[in-house]
């Protein structure tokens, strides 16, 4: 009986062994690969249970972690000004995931990054906990508000202000927008819920920011790439004439392209790029796209921005100039910014700031400065060079064009006494509403003073019937030369 | 058969300090996990720790006065490893903001006083075998218990609870007990007839048939169990009960390797037919999957303990610096994973070795036991502990699938710490019993000593063959 009873005590020993093999597998072998999983939450949930670092505006909070106890976590994610600011700051949820800055600045505001490193080692010594540090954006409150509100309800439009000579962006506002804390609730069940209503707003997703990640056709503001390339290329000047016939079939095809219905381009069948600018006029724009060629014109709207790679730190979507596929009536329909030409507003206003910044094309960037738990700066970056997109030569000469719009064309309603602005309109086509109504995108990209560029604007509207855009594009954009220049 | 030779010492001073140590390590695990809160509050901590030093050192003064021959080192692991589990509940109490412990306190009070009971009234474990068939009696009536509509509920899916006033209780727990001395009486009277009889086939002795009506019946009762109060883990800890008290009676591997067949049979019926079964196998199997992962009942507390341990590493997160909390049921059926997060493999190894130690010790005292029947019971009350621990541990690590046993003293859980206190006090019996000195005269249970060495001597020439 002894013997059996030694037996039973090696098998229990055994057993023992193998459940303590279980626990070393899962504790040292296999603990990495469990802590990556991808179900594996707790990362998350010790980000949560931690002082994450503010989003300021004008040294105010946007976004900022308050203490709670409804028992889950200790802090709660609040949004102030929430809608606001609800494509910049994105969202930090449990349930849905961390979006936009929320997410690009997740190192920072967490403290993970690197340059927290020596902050994190003294928490650890001291006890005490580490916190992330505070982000300061260079968005200026006011004018941020401003766009926000000018924008009428119902509209799917943005606004974007930079200064060109910076790349600092000072507004960058979108309607529809939605209340980021109804997404930041700790309660899953009610976090899912109220994503689903959101995402249920029509030209709404909280995934995207308008104004960076939804590449549409600029219409005739692409005109001022495509003057840019004509000039460059030395066959095209400010004095001489061209063909500008009401209408003119696109190359190799008996599709005819017309001019703006609207306008008063039919007046003169040949014109200087002065009045054909101002007026927006199409037809000269295919003998420009045949005379540049793909190349060149592709080599221009890549100096652009198209095409580039971009970080704000959000990620930026690259605007679409699919030459390698255009056939010639492709590209003639591309220099006036339709077919697959695709642009984001904030590309169409990086175009705006090339232009008042002597061709030089400023990074654009929304980070003034990250800020250490003690108070430190631990990040202050400075203005970078995006690209050189222009000489200053021709740059001058398009600030010249630019004025025929504002003074005698198609931006006059935009115009503000005593502000020397300079822009160009865009309208590209979108299919017709069901009850026949002709919808387009409406566009408006320019800067002001001409002589000393302070800002940049761009006005984009999406799938609007003509008049509305047209009138809100030039009221938009009033507004917010009124608000710069305090008049 | 080598006599275990055991010097006739008490050793009680031993004990004193051993148990002193155990109040130390629960102590000091109870302080941190008070004091990682931000309001220190150290009244919970003083008012636990004396009712828990108090009842230790209570039964260390019963035992000097009863039974001052028993092991030194059982009742000092049992109030480590109780401790330590009232910190890891009062700890997710804190998190939670429950009050568990309390009460797991208050049961530890009602299982160390009952178990003192038992230490008293019964002194000899022997007087226990002349109530062989009333130990069968009482095992089926606290089985069918929770059966009887009004009294029985229905927890987790397992009807194996019964509800009086405020407390719950699981009666299947302290039928391991009655079970337990149903074997050993019935194994002990019956052992020469199962050894005798037999064919041989090569180098296995099968059993007559009607030799195996005991083990067809056990068999029948664990699939009762599993059918009809689906309780997986009780069913299976019952069968290896059996199993391994007629091995040990008989010391025929036959006996094992015929319930291993019956083991395997019954799992592939029951995982083929039985839903709740073959959704724990695929719980088990494929715990990974997202689907299987937020499915009600589905793997995510598997999962989530397994990220737990997988974020205490080697050294833990340090007692109340982890989070434990977000594994469902972290106090109870998950407390090995709370404690592998929190104080790591290194703390996790040293409580399964304090498991280890005590169920060595426990089979120490069957192996020094005089009596077959002492024996049976020590080796039977020994193994359930044992097999308890390795399968929630198997399930906990996903050796297994996972089966809601409770983790020895350290689970939240009333009925399971009264029985595994109750097995205490009678592994204590049965080691002052077989280490206390052999001269002197006679009890009233001396008939019962003199027949087992009749049948230690028979089992010999078997053994010697």
């Amino acid at each position: 009986m002894n013997h059996a009873i030694k037996r039973v005590w090696v098998a229990l020993t055994v057993l023992f062994v193998i459940c303590l093999g279980g626990l070393s597998y899962i504790q040292f072998f296999d603990a990495e690969s469990l802590s990556e999983n991808a179900l594996n939450k707790r990362e998350l949930y010790r980000e949560f249970d931690l002082p994450r670092g503010a989003i300021l505006v004008d040294g105010k909070p946007i976004a900022e972690s308050v203490p709670t106890d409804d028992g889950q976590f200790e802090f709660q994610r609040v949004y102030n000004d929430a809608e606001t600011y609800a494509h910049l700051t994105g969202y930090y949820s449990l349930a849905n995931g961390t979006t936009q800055l929320e997410s690009q600045l997740n190192d920072w505001l967490t403290g993970t990054s690197s340059d927290l490193l020596f902050d994190r080692l003294s928490a650890m010594f001291t006890g005490t906990r580490s916190e992330g540090a505070s982000v300061e954006l260079t968005i200026d409150s006011q004018l941020q508000k401003t766009a926000f509100e000018a924008i009428p309800k119902g509209l799917k439009a943005t606004i974007i202000v930079t200064n060109p000579k910076t790349g600092d962006i000072l507004a960058m506002a979108s309607k529809p927008s939605y209340d980021t804390n109804l997404l930041a609730v700790h309660s899953t069940a009610k976090a899912a819920e109220n994503l689903k209503e959101i995402s249920n707003i029509d030209g709404l997703s909280p995934y995207r920011n308008p104004a960076i990640s939804n590449p549409v056709t600029p219409g005739s503001s692409f005109k001022i790439i495509s003057t840019v390339a004509a000039l460059e290329s030395g066959k095209f000047d400010m004095d001489t004439p061209i063909d500008n016939p009401v209408s003119k079939n696109y190359p190799h095809t008996n599709t005819p392209m017309n001019n703006f219905s609207e306008g008063i381009c039919a007046r003169d069948t040949r014109a200087k790029l002065e009045f054909i600018f101002a007026q927006s006029c199409n037809t000269p724009f295919v003998e420009i796209s045949q005379t540049v060629g793909k190349d060149a014109f592709t080599e221009v709207a890549e100096r652009f921005g198209y095409g580039q790679q971009l970080s704000i730190p959000q990620n930026v979507v690259p605007s679409e100039f699919p030459s390698a596929e255009a056939s010639e009536a492709d590209m003639a329909k591309m220099a006036i910014g339709e077919w697959e030409n695709k642009a984001t507003p904030l590309q169409m206003n990086m175009v705006a700031m090339a232009i008042a910044n002597d061709g030089v094309i400023m990074k654009p960037n929304l980070i003034d400065k990250v800020i250490a738990p003690d108070l430190r700066v631990i990040e202050d970056p400075k203005p970078e060079k995006f690209s050189t997109a222009t000489t200053p030569e021709v740059a001058e000469q398009l600030t010249e064009l630019m004025e025929g719009p504002v003074l005698r064309g198609t931006a006059m309603n935009a115009r503000v006494p005593g502000v020397d602005f300079r822009a160009k309109t865009g309208t590209s086509q979108r299919p017709a509403a069901e009850d026949g109504t002709r919808m387009v995108n409406s566009w408006m990209t320019g800067f002001a003073p001409a002589d000393d560029p302070q800002v940049a604007i761009t006005v984009n509207i999406q799938d609007v019937d003509y008049d509305t855009g047209h009138n809100t594009a030039g009221a938009l954009m009033k507004t917010m030369l009124e608000a710069v220049f305090n008049k | 058969m080598t006599e275990v030779q055991t010097a006739p010492v008490p050793r009680r001073n031993l004990e004193l300090l051993l148990v002193l140590l155990a109040l130390c390590v629960g102590g000091a695990a109870f302080y941190l996990v008070g004091s990682s809160t931000e309001d220190v509050d150290n009244t919970d901590f003083y008012v636990q720790m004396s009712i828990l030093a108090g009842l230790s050192l209570t039964v260390h003064v019963l035992l000097r006065i009863f039974a001052k021959y028993a092991d030194p080192v059982i009742l000092p692991i049992t109030i480590a490893l109780n401790s330590l589990g009232l910190a890891m509940i009062h700890r997710i109490d804190l998190a939670k903001g429950t009050s568990q412990s309390a009460r797991q306190l208050l049961w530890t009070a009602i299982a160390i006083v009952i178990a003192s009971v038992v230490l008293w009234a019964i002194k000899d474990h022997r007087i226990l075998r002349r109530f062989t068939y009333i130990a069968l009696l009482a095992s089926i009536v606290l089985l069918l218990l929770p059966l009887i509509p009004g009294l029985g509920v229905t927890i987790n899916g397992a009807r194996i609870w019964i509800r009086m006033g405020m407390f719950s209780l699981q009666p299947g727990e302290l039928a391991k007990i009655t079970l337990s001395i149903f074997f050993a009486g019935y194994l002990s009277s019956n052992r020469d007839l199962i050894l005798m009889a037999g064919r041989k086939f090569g180098p296995l002795q099968l059993p007559r048939l009607r030799d195996m009506a005991p083990m067809v019946i056990a068999w029948l009762l664990s699939i009762g169990v599993l059918v009809v109060q689906r309780d997986l883990g009780s069913a299976i800890l019952f069968f290896g009960l059996f199993i391994v008290m007629i091995y040990v009676a008989t010391a025929r591997i036959s006996w094992v390797l015929i319930g291993a067949l019956m083991v395997v049979a019954g799992g592939v019926v029951a995982g083929l037919t039985m839903g709740h079964v073959t959704r724990r196998l695929d719980v088990w199997l494929n715990a990974f999957d997202p689907e299987i992962y937020q499915a009600t009942g589905g793997s995510m507390q598997i999962v989530e303990g397994l990220f737990g341990m997988a974020d205490g590493g080697l050294f833990g997160t340090g007692l109340g610096a982890g989070s434990p909390y977000r594994v469902p049921l972290a106090n109870s059926d998950m407390i090995i994973a709370s404690f592998g997060e929190e104080i790591g493999l290194i703390g996790v190894s040293a409580i399964i070795l304090l498991y280890m130690l005590l169920i060595s010790r426990g089979l120490r005292a069957a192996l020094g036991s005089a009596d077959t029947f002492g024996k049976l019971l020590a080796a039977g009350l020994s193994f359930t502990l044992g097999l308890q621990c390795i399968v929630i541990i198997g399930g906990v690590t996903r050796l297994i699938p996972l089966t809601g046993l409770a983790t020895p003293f350290m689970a939240a859980g009333g009925s399971s710490l009264l029985a595994n206190w109750v097995i205490i006090s009678l592994l204590l019996l049965i080691s002052h019993n077989s280490r206390r000195p052999k001269t002197g005269g006679v009890g009233p249970t001396d008939e019962f000593a003199s027949a087992s060495t009749t049948l230690t001597s028979s089992t010999k020439a078997v053994t010697k063959k």
